[in-house]
This record gives structure tokens, C-alpha cells and sequence, in this order.
């Protein structure tokens, strides 16, 4: 059943990486769309740049798209490993490693996330 | 023109041979054999057998695809050497090799025990939860024409390695269980019958299991019986998932009792006798 709940999500992580990743591409690459792009220039420009930070919803989506890659990635390393043959042991240690990087990880991300709704003091 | 493709062909046959006595590492022998029409990869071996090198071993029995033994790679391919005919694969040189992601016994003849012992474990048989019933049957289980072929076409399976040869996560992953014994876990799990779905999925999603399967896809492109193992694994797949979630539909077959003949009535009665 474990194996089965990583490959389930796994695959829910891929599909999640798809949207968001998709609506990032949409959001940095097709100015017209300009919900969160309000000033006119480029989508780089320093304007544009601290309105997304302060976005909710922006930020809500980063934050899970940074777990689904950090998920998606993990399990395609921890595959790409065990093919390898390692002991049992090792499986379950390396298994428990990617664990603790991966929400040191996303716990760094969040909190970058979150404290990048700072900016709007910086305006 | 008829006579012209009739004719005898040369070529040249390239045998792995490995004798664990006394080689230390396979090596490949050079033959050369006269082709005819009609005539098989396994014929072409007897031949070779019976006037150059008696020295060859080779897996064989049925000669007519049934029995899974003779399977071995021809020019690169897994199959069965006993229904692929040599002018269908080349008109000039012919490799063969036994099977890989096996141990190697004796030039082409591949240890295929691993696959039995792995297939054995999957409990591979229709089990119930009535162990009462199993044991002493009593009732009937029907199963109508749809469920039979929801699982039909994975029968087939003749246990002759070639998928297991063909998959390349076989190759580096020694723990994982292979197609075969895959698709035949689907095959009871599928079976209307069966009762012991949620045991076998449990040995299926272990460590190494059926999500090490990258659907490559090679198995069921190999199957010499038309088997599609990929496909069988990932409906199987796709059962786990619903059953991690908790969406699973199987229900096993009801138990109908076995008509009374005394008070059985045919639903449409048989014409008058006529004479």
C-alpha cells in the first residue's frame, strides 16, 4: 500500500506540475494576459514583479507547485536509485533522507514565498 | 519463379555458446546452414545439431509454440524458435543467443526457474475467502461472457521468458517480478471468481513492484502468443490506485447453487421427438 500511495501521488504531483507550471508559463510569457502583469512594460519590470509577489493566490500556487516538483522529483530520483539494487536498508534510509531534504526544502521555499509579500512595504 | 524462392539458401548462423565447465565467458561460433522454405529456427538448430556440432544445447519440446520452452534471442529479438521461420527474420546471417535477464545454464538454454518460483509466490490460482467452499464446492460460480473476457486474452501466457527477456527494467532491476508474472497476477485479479484481489495487489505493490514498470512496452511487442503483459499491468495499475482511494468496484462472483434436477424446468423446451 506505501508504494502504492508514492506512485498515486506521484503521478497527482505530475498532473499538479502540468496546471501550474502551465499557468507560470502563461503568467512570465504572455504579457496580454495582464491579470498579473498591471503595469504596462515587461513582465520583469520591478511594478509587475512586487504585484505578483503580494498575490495570494500566486503564492498559494507556488507553494504547491514547489511540493509537486520537490515530490515528483524525490520519487524519480528515489526509483532511478533503487534500480541501482541497494540493500534494503539503504533503501529505507535513502528513502527517509529524501524525506527530510525535501521538507527542509519546501519549508525554505514556503517561507520565501510567504516572506516575498515584504516587497509591498518596499514599494 | 516458384522453384527460384524454393531454393536452398546459404547463410551464416552466429550460436552463443557457454559452457560453464569451461569457458569463463560466452562466446560466439560460426555455422553455416542451408535454408529452406518453411523451415524454422529450431529446425535450422536440429540441423547444425545433426551434421556439424552435436555439441549444442538448446530447449525444446512441443515444436509448435505451445509449450514456452525454446524461447532464445534471434537477431536481437526474444522469441520462440520454434515458430519463427529463418527466411522470415534474414536471407543472409542469423544470431542466436539465450535469453538475457536470466542465468545462463549451457549456451542457449536459460535458467527460467527464477520466473516459476516468482510466479508461484503471486498465488496464482483462484482463491476465496469461503476456504469451506474452495475446498468442497457445493455451488457454481457463474461468470458471463464479459467477465470471461475481461481477463481471457492474458490465459495465453505460455510462461516462455520472452517478455521477461524483452523488459528493460528486468535488465537493471533484479527484483522486480517481470511482466509474466505481472500480467497473470492481473489475470486472477481480474477473474470474477477470485477473492484474493487485495492480497495479491498487496505482493504486486511491494518495494520493486509493479510501479518499477516504466511501460516500455517491449513485452507485449515480443509476446509470441499475443499476450499484451504492459497493458495487464497497468490496468492493474490503475485497480491499486482506486483501491488506495477507496473507489474499487470488484465484487466477487455470487455463489449460485447447482439446479435441483428434480424440479429443474428448462426455460425453452426441446422440440417433440419425431420419431
Amino acid at each position: 500500500m506505501k508504494e502504492t500511495a508514492y506512485w498515486t501521488w506521484f503521478i497527482i504531483a505530475g498532473i499538479v506540475i502540468l496546471v501550474i507550471a502551465g499557468l507560470h508559463m502563461v503568467v512570465m510569457h504572455l504579457p496580454m494576459f495582464g491579470v498579473f502583469n498591471p503595469e504596462s512594460g515587461a513582465v520583469t519590470d520591478w511594478g509587475n514583479v512586487a504585484f505578483r509577489s503580494q498575490n495570494q493566490f500566486l503564492a498559494f500556487t507556488y507553494i504547491i507547485l514547489l511540493g509537486a516538483v520537490l515530490y515528483h522529483g524525490f520519487y524519480g530520483l528515489r526509483t532511478i536509485v533503487f534500480e541501482l539494487g541497494p540493500k534494503k536498508s539503504f533503501q529505507d534510509g535513502f528513502t527517509v533522507i529524501l524525506w527530510i531534504v525535501g521538507l527542509v526544502l519546501f519549508g525554505i521555499g514556503t517561507y520565501a514565498a510567504i516572506a516575498a509579500k515584504a516587497l509591498e512595504t518596499a514599494l | 519463379m516458384e522453384k527460384e524462392t524454393e531454393k536452398a539458401n546459404s547463410i551464416t548462423v552466429y550460436i552463443r555458446r557457454f559452457d560453464p565447465e569451461k569457458d569463463s565467458a560466452p562466446r560466439q561460433q560460426q555455422y553455416t546452414l542451408q535454408v529452406e522454405k518453411g523451415m524454422t529456427v529450431l529446425d535450422g538448430l536440429h540441423m547444425i545439431k545433426q551434421t556439424q556440432d552435436p555439441t549444442i544445447n538448446f530447449r525444446f519440446s512441443c515444436r509448435m509454440g505451445v509449450c514456452g520452452s525454446c524461447g532464445m534471442m534471434i537477431n536481437g529479438v526474444p522469441a520462440l524458435s520454434c515458430n519463427t521461420q529463418i527466411l522470415d527474420v534474414t536471407t543472409t546471417a542469423l544470431t542466436l543467443a539465450p535469453l538475457p535477464n536470466f542465468k545462463l545454464i549451457k549456451d542457449l538454454v536459460a535458467d527460467l526457474v527464477p520466473m516459476f518460483g516468482v510466479l508461484k509466490g503471486l498465488q496464482l490460482h483462484i482463491r476465496r475467502n469461503d476456504v469451506e467452499e474452495m475446498e468442497k464446492p457445493t455451488y457454481e460460480y457463474y461468470q458471463t461472457p464479459h467477465q470471461l473476457e475481461e481477463f481471457l486474452q492474458f490465459t495465453y501466457c505460455i510462461k516462455c521468458g520472452c517478455c521477461m527477456a524483452a523488459c528493460p527494467t528486468m535488465a537493471t532491476d533484479r527484483e522486480y517480478p517481470g511482466p509474466a508474472p505481472l500480467a497473470q497476477a492481473y489475470r486472477y485479479n481480474a477473474d470474477s471468481r477470485d477473492d484474493a484481489r487485495d492480497a495479491r495487489g498487496d505482493l504486486v505493490a511491494a518495494s520493486h513492484g509493479i510501479f518499477s514498470c516504466h511501460y516500455a512496452g517491449e513485452c507485449s511487442n515480443v509476446c509470441p502468443k499475443g499476450v499484451d503483459p504492459a497493458r495487464a499491468i497497468q490496468l492493474m495499475k490503475k485497480d491499486l490506485v482506486l483501491s488506495y482511494f477507496g473507489l474499487a468496484k470488484h465484487k466477487c462472483a455470487h455463489l449460485h447453487k447447482k439446479p435441483d434436477k428434480s424440479t429443474y424446468k428448462a426455460k425453452i423446451e426441446a422440440p417433440p421427438h419425431t420419431v
